[in-house]
């Protein structure tokens, strides 16, 4: 018997999505081989060259080691990294001084002025290094890889547009928007923006 | 009454068998092409197409269970790291439960019920193209994002907070319960439909008590899913609301509640049980009755035991929280409510013996699934008395024991009788009978695999191994009894490889069927295999439970349907006396665009709650163009 | 009969107690009345099992006689009410046994001992002596207990459901963040007795095992008498590196040793840590190989871990190993 008079449309229509599906899937797949899976561990090479910190002088500002560029490690992308930041932000006592993050005894995190420059490195530097003032060092405290963590967040709660991987609210009393909802912006368009604090950092 | 006599319709009363098939055909039959294929309303097709998706998802599923059974055959294993580990074992649950078992228990409904009944198509029609659609957007939506790597990791229970937005990283979770926004959404539409078919569309004479037994189960199963799916749909609405917008309904800090989760989880969770095995439990009657050449016996307490399984199916349940620390008078009430559901399932089984008993069984395939349901379902639902005792739970519960428990009672209890009626229907479905052979070597290599795969697990549990646990060290002493189990496994899953063998080799090559193959007695087998689109060339006139085997020669049938268009009948609910003729709906591609614009609303839902806004606007319009007026009458009788 | 005496700690060493974390090796007042209600619902249930199956073979193999059919089907119509009445009676007796059960467990004296237990991802802290008074100590992963005495166990989590599950003591009780739940044990007999976290509660949910190890009376004490001191100064050349190396590293910001400036409190606390049977929740034995093969790579181990991997010179491992051995 002919398979083609067999398989005819009826049979062969159920078959045609089923074929459909798993293309699409198989795609999904080749891109997904494509990206890098969450990544627990990180090399110590490679965190020590994680840690080679490009920065202006005085500390303003500055490049990301090359690495970062050739590790596809976003840290300012991923949200399993960006919800460690998180944890980390915790766990090592950021609100103590930074609060949910518009500032206390430290300077606020949410107004959109940046001390040392918006850039990733400029904050992880201040991070690890520290900063005149109060900001103590984290450097002997945090793992480089925790660092970059908590700096991608940091640049995270205080963007004006949300990222998509922004992680959101936690299971407590809720203080301020989630990160997920971009703060900073939200906060901006409820007060007024903070005065610059001569007070803090150089000048910019 | 005020219709142009002079332009009576076409009525089907004056015309002869040959040219009443080709006028029907003319206004039933989808014509050839994609476009038209998508527009297509025919229950049948639908079915088909939903069940062949619903069996893809199943080999998607049980190759997950093959991974997960690869990691755990030896302990320590680095085959799975534990982040992929978890994606799998929720992807295996999320797509049995909500991809493979709900809906093929639906798609049978869909191509069985209107058949069973004597109806021409599915009430709904068109909202049964789109349920189909919407379905097949949300396995896709798991699936891309398992392959993207960006799949659930939270188990198909997905308990806050490990869910919610602060330890659920990512879109994770969003894509879970989305997923079952999707699946909730088809699985409503399919139950309003089977209700109001079941209900206003039946074959004149089919009273309620002549309605056959799959037709009853399929019927409280719709009841079950119209009052179950709102509260999961009500959880993960919440869920996505808590991580997307940050309402804090499950934020113990805020006022919100971990535990109400659980709650509203399992009371759509536990039904969900019923859902999946009272479809079987209908098909298990139907093969039995058939098979011992006689009718069941005790038809009323059987649907008696249906509506009572319905009913108790939502008390209870708290016994999947049992170690949540609620109290204790709440639990007692619970295990009483969770035992006493074995009485209704004690009467199925002992009316099922009975037929056996008091008939002359034939040892066809399909009556040895269900010899293999019988075995292996009394076992799961006996571990199920043993867990709905608290201080027994205490001991079992997130064990491989309730593994082994639940496996039983799915697989044994569901996917066993959906074999069996896969042999059973095959040959309405396709006009092809499948082997026999090959059948008894499947049902034989399923039926041992299962159980040496699943038994042992009992002993794990009791043995003190955790579920979902991505390995587990060498010094405990589960080692032997897993790698047992892993190679076990092996035996099932090829079992299930004799059975697909055989529904490709039969598609393309069975025997031809004939009517009525199994001399069964139920209406579908009174025309022919597969079925015109139009089901029935007259629809017949029912007088009995077993109409065909009343009246083996020729069925009774009625007449005054217009055959240029798309018309049945409409009747009582209690007596199923004519009450109208009522136009069927015809074949529109509206509802794909709309569960196109549907799912693209709900996907982009997950990124931002905007898309609810924006999203909106093109269902909008493609719900104006599904519901667009003709032009022609709906009711011109 | 089985010696009850004090089994002698290193003998029984965790990796070599097999079948200790069971349902049916039982040695907790509350585990013994589950066995005994376990195996007698499983016979029951068993026999239930047998007698439908029999049925189904019988019905499908019977010889059949002509006319047997009005007759039969009325018999039949006996037999099955029959069998529900029986299931009736059957499922009646269950749930009352299931009530006495739970009524017996509930009906527990008061407690003489109680402990906090704190889960977080992935290990256990227990916390004696209340949270404030001045006596209180911490530990982890290993809760020690007097035997025969009633122990109450306040349930707390510090992020997701956990499930606090030692077969051979208990049943199992979830920790839900936000609640407070309570376990009481009473183990009958010394021994050491694993147990391990029974809700998935993420990447780790495998490795979060824990230790309830009974002892008497007398050598608890000693026991919570040496956990409440602070730790002797390290003495040897190696171990003082060690120290330094701890408190200079990231070590110290997560961790406490007690007596010294690390005060952290995300992690486990190792003031004692040289005392404790395992490390990493169980995961390794406590050696000084597996010690420095824990902090050389925890990410390894046990993927996903919230230790992070701290990069050392190999003397440094070498150093802090024989530091954390010396914590008795």
């Amino acid at each position: 018997m002919m398979p083609g008079k067999v398989l005819n449309s009826n049979v062969a229509q159920p078959l045609v999505t089923i074929l459909f599906f798993l293309l699409l899937v198989g795609l999904a797949a080749l891109i997904g081989l494509a990206r890098q899976p969450r990544q627990y561990r990180t090399d110590p090479p490679v965190a020590a060259a994680l840690n080679q910190l490009r920065l202006m002088p005085g500390g303003i500002g500055g490049a990301p080691p090359e690495i970062y560029f050739a590790l596809d490690r976003p840290y300012e992308t991923s949200a399993y990294d960006l919800s460690q930041g998180k944890r980390l932000y915790s766990w090592f006592g950021c609100a103590s001084c930074h609060g949910d993050g518009r500032g206390g005894a430290g300077p606020s995190l949410l107004d959109g002025w940046w001390l040392y420059g918006p850039s990733v490195v400029a904050i992880a530097a201040s991070i690890r290094d520290g900063r005149p003032r109060g900001m103590p060092a984290f450097g002997s405290r945090m793992t480089t890889d925790q660092i970059w963590q908590l700096a991608g967040y940091v640049k995270t709660i205080g963007a004006y547009s949300a990222s998509l991987a922004a992680p959101s609210r936690n299971d407590d009393k809720h203080t301020r928007p989630a990160e997920n909802r971009a703060p900073a912006a939200i906060l901006f368009n409820e007060a007024p923006p903070v005065p610059p604090r001569s007070d803090q950092g150089p000048s910019p | 009454m005020t219709e142009d006599r002079k332009q009576s319709p076409l009525m089907d009363d004056r015309l002869d068998d040959a040219e009443l098939e080709r006028h029907l055909l003319q206004s039933w039959q989808t014509p050839g092409g994609i476009w038209k294929a998508l527009a297509t309303v025919d229950h049948k097709t639908i079915a088909r197409r939903y069940i062949v998706t619903a069996f893809v998802f199943l080999i998607l599923g049980g190759l997950l269970a093959v991974a997960m059974r690869i990691q755990l055959a030896q302990p320590e294993a680095r085959i799975l790291d534990p982040d992929r580990y978890n994606q799998i074992f929720t992807m295996h649950g999320s797509t049995m439960m909500f991809l493979f078992a709900v809906p093929v228990m639906e798609a049978m409904a869909i191509y069985l019920v209107p058949l069973m009944v004597g109806t021409r198509n599915i009430a709904f029609p068109r909202l049964n193209a789109f349920s189909y659609w919407i379905i097949l957007a949300g396995g896709l939506l798991l699936w891309i994002s398992f392959a993207l790597d960006a799949a659930p990791d939270v188990g198909w229970f997905a308990y806050v907070p490990l869910s919610g937005p602060e330890y659920g990283s990512g879109k994770r979770a969003d894509i879970w319960a989305q997923m079952i926004t999707f699946t909730e959404l088809s699985a409503l539409a399919v139950a309003v439909e089977i209700v109001v078919t079941v209900f206003k569309q039946r074959a004149p004479g089919m009273s309620l008590d002549r309605i056959p037994l799959l037709v009853w189960s399929m019927l409280v199963m719709a009841f079950i899913v119209i009052m179950a799916m709102p509260a999961i749909m009500f959880a993960s609405s919440t869920l996505i609301l808590d991580r997307l917008v940050e309402t804090q309904f499950y934020n113990p800090a805020a006022g919100g509640d971990a535990l109400l989760w659980q709650h509203v989880f399992w009371f759509f969770g536990h039904p969900e049980v019923y859902i999946i095995f009272l479809p079987a439990a209908g098909m298990v009657s139907t093969i039995v009755a058939t098979f011992s050449r006689r009718a069941i016996f005790g038809y009323l307490p059987l649907v008696m035991a249906f509506i009572a399984t319905g009913i108790l199916a939502f008390g209870l349940w708290v016994h999947h929280m049992f170690v949540v620390g609620l109290p204790r008078l709440g639990e007692s009430f619970f295990t009483a409510s969770s035992m006493a559901i074995a009485v209704p399932a004690g009467i199925q089984v002992f009316c099922w013996l009975a037929t056996l008993w008091l008939g002359r069984p034939v040892f066809a395939t399909p009556l040895l699934f269900v010899i293999g349901f019988i075995v292996t379902f009394v076992i799961g639902g006996l571990t199920g008395v043993m867990v709905a005792s608290v201080p027994f739970d205490t001991q079992v519960h997130d064990t491989y024991f309730v593994v082994a428990h639940f496996h039983y009672v799915l697989v044994g209890g569901a996917v066993f009788p959906l074999l069996g009626a896969i042999y059973y229907w095959f040959p309405k479905m396709t006009g092809r009978m499948m082997s026999e052979r090959l059948g008894r070597w499947a049902f034989g290599l399923i039926f041992l695999g299962f159980n040496l795969t699943f038994f042992p697990m009992h002993i794990l549990g009791l043995l003190g191994m955790p579920r979902r646990v991505y390995t587990y060290q060498p010094d405990l002493p589960w080692g032997g009894l897993n790698l047992f189990i892993s190679l076990s496994a092996l035996l099932l899953v090829s079992g299930f490889l004799v059975f697909f063998i055989d529904v490709l080799r039969a598609w393309r090559s069975g025997l031809p069927a004939g009517p009525n193959p199994w001399k069964a007695a139920t209406l579908e087998w009174a025309t022919s295999s597969p079925p015109p689109a139009y089901n029935f060339r007259r629809i017949p006139v029912v007088d009995a439970c077993d109409p065909l085997w009343m009246h083996p020669e020729e069925l009774a049938v009625t007449a005054g349907l217009r055959v240029d268009r798309r018309e049945l009948i409409v009747s009582s609910v209690v007596e199923a006396l004519p009450e109208a003729r009522e136009s069927s709906p015809r074949d529109s591609i509206w509802p794909f665009w709309a569960a196109i614009a549907t799912s693209i609303m709900l996907i982009g839902s997950i990124f931002t709650p905007w898309a609810v806004v924006w999203g909106a606007i093109p269902v909008a319009v493609t719900l104006i163009g599904w519901f667009w007026p003709k032009g022609t009458a709906e009711d011109a009788s | 009969m089985k010696s009850t005496s004090a089994l002698p700690p290193l003998a029984l060493l965790v990796s070599g107690c097999s079948g200790a974390q069971s349902v049916l090796n039982a040695e907790g007042h509350a585990a013994i009345e589950l066995k005994a209600l376990i195996l007698g619902i499983i016979f029951v249930c068993a026999v239930v099992w047998l007698l439908v199956t029999i049925a189904l073979v019988l019905a499908l193999v019977r010889r059949r006689d002509r006319n047997d059919g009005a007759i039969s089907e009325r018999k039949a119509a006996a037999v099955v009410s029959g069998a529900v009445g029986a299931t009736v009676l059957v499922i009646t007796g269950l749930t009352i046994a299931s009530f006495y059960t739970t009524r017996a467990l509930s009906e527990a004296p008061g407690p003489e001992l109680t402990i906090d237990v704190t889960a977080q991802q992935w290990w256990w802290r227990f916390t004696y002596g209340g949270s404030n008074s001045a006596d209180a100590f911490a530990t982890a992963n290993e809760l020690h207990i007097p035997v025969g005495k009633v122990v109450r166990l306040r349930l707390r989590s510090s992020d997701v459901i956990h499930s606090f599950w030692v077969p051979s003591l208990a049943g199992k009780q979830d920790l839900i963040p936000g609640r407070e739940n309570t376990l009481t044990l009473r183990a009958e007999r010394p021994g050491v007795y694993r147990g391990q976290c029974a809700e998935f509660c993420g990447l780790q949910h495998s490795h979060m095992a824990l230790f309830v190890i009974a002892e008497a009376q007398a050598d608890y004490e000693r026991w919570a008498e040496r956990q409440r001191g602070p730790v002797a100064e390290p003495t040897e050349a190696e171990a003082v590196a060690g120290k330094a190396a701890f408190m200079a590293k990231q070590c110290a910001a997560c961790h406490t040793i007690r007596g010294t400036r690390a005060s952290g409190t995300t992690g486990p606390d190792l003031t004692h840590i040289a005392s404790r049977r395992t490390i990493a929740a169980g995961l390794l034995e406590n050696t000084r190989g597996s010690l420095a093969a824990w902090i050389a790579d925890p990410q390894t181990l046990k993927p996903g871990t919230h230790m992070p991997l701290v990069p050392l010179t190999s003397d440094e491992l070498r150093q802090l190993a024989v530091y954390m051995e010396g914590l008795e």
